[in-house]
């Protein structure tokens, strides 16, 4: 089990490892265009499948939308 | 061909267009497709956690590859947050550096926080971004921030979203007088003819979301838009006639009339 703070929410994960890039697979943004901050420092996309997500992480993951 | 150039780069369109307030991402598209924008601002938001991720997104709406995306700090109030969203930003647009930074002030009026603004630019300059900052119609503030080496200078011509057209054109002039880098008016247009107002006063672009997206024809006014700013540009470079406060000149000739 894996309990971490995912864009300000609570949210727990059956698995105890997981990487940034499985948990972007588990929300089914895959392939999609985001960013993703780790406690306050950005994860590159090269190292989404090397970094380990440990309890109590702060995770926020972007998106683009319409803005002026 | 008369380019708009920034951070070494050519546009073709002088209208930068944003991608808020539309009923849907066919409506965006059609209207940036009028507008003739090449460069187009984005926020960056919390990825919506319950949405279905197979829905499609802005990006896949306009590709970076068609557009010069502009990602924005819109709704950060200090320094901090916007250099943090920008940093996301470069990361969500892979190593994109060109950004256009606003650090906001009060949520009533959206006036910027200058003091804030010039801290977050200091910060991105120094970190490689290329920054194009929405600010007060302050020209020494406009020139300190120029100085730190912003690629734009993007004073507002009224409140955000206000419609309110361009209601300090001396200020403008003394900023656009005063810059070697663009400056584009950023905020205010309502319709098209402050549109060309701001061209005419020697802007080198104009920045707009809302007097197209809040039209009631939004397509149409982004055509409206384009040829506003089109003909400003063109009137600017023409060089307008004096202005005769007191007295008239008549364009037909004065001999030859009959009777005389």
């Amino acid at each position: 089990m894996l309990q971490i703070t995912l864009n300000g929410e609570g949210r727990q994960f059956p698995e105890s490892d997981l990487t940034v890039a499985g948990l972007v697979a588990q929300l089914g943004y895959a392939g999609k265009r985001i960013a993703v901050e780790r406690n306050g420092e950005i994860v590159p996309k090269s190292q989404h499948e090397s970094t380990w997500l440990a309890a109590g992480d702060k995770l926020e993951i972007v998106v683009a939308v319409g803005g002026g | 061909m008369d380019q708009l150039v920034i951070a070494g780069r050519a546009y073709g369109s002088r209208l930068i267009v944003g991608t808020g307030k539309y009923k849907d991402f066919d409506e965006t598209r059609q209207a940036i497709d009028a507008s003739g924008a090449d460069m187009v601002t984005v926020a960056i938001r919390r990825m919506n956690i319950g949405q279905d991720p197979s829905q499609p997104n802005l990006l896949d709406a306009l590709p970076p590859s068609q557009f010069t995306i502009l990602p924005n700090t819109a709704g950060c109030f200090n320094a901090e947050d916007a250099v943090r969203t920008l940093r996301l930003a470069r990361e969500l647009l892979d190593g994109h550096a060109l950004v256009k930074l606003e650090v906001l002030g009060d949520p009533t009026t959206l006036f910027p926080n200058m003091p804030e603004t010039l801290k977050a630019a200091e910060i991105l300059v120094k970190d490689g971004f290329q920054v194009m900052v929405y600010c007060a119609d302050d020209p020494i503030q406009a020139k300190m921030l120029e100085d730190m080496g912003c690629a734009a200078i993007m004073p507002l011509a009224s409140l955000i979203g206000s419609g309110m057209g361009i209601l300090n054109p001396w200020n403008l002039r003394l900023i656009i007088d005063n810059a070697k880098v663009p400056v584009i008016v950023d905020a205010g247009v309502g319709t098209a003819s402050d549109a060309a107002i701001a061209m005419e006063l020697g802007c080198d672009g104009v920045l707009m979301n809302t007097a197209i997206a809040h039209a009631q024809n939004p397509v149409l006014m982004a055509s409206a838009m384009k040829k506003a700013v089109q003909a400003g540009r063109e009137a600017f470079q023409a060089g307008r006639m004096p202005r005769k406060l007191y007295s008239a000149d008549p364009s037909s000739p004065t001999t030859g009339l009959i009777g005389s």
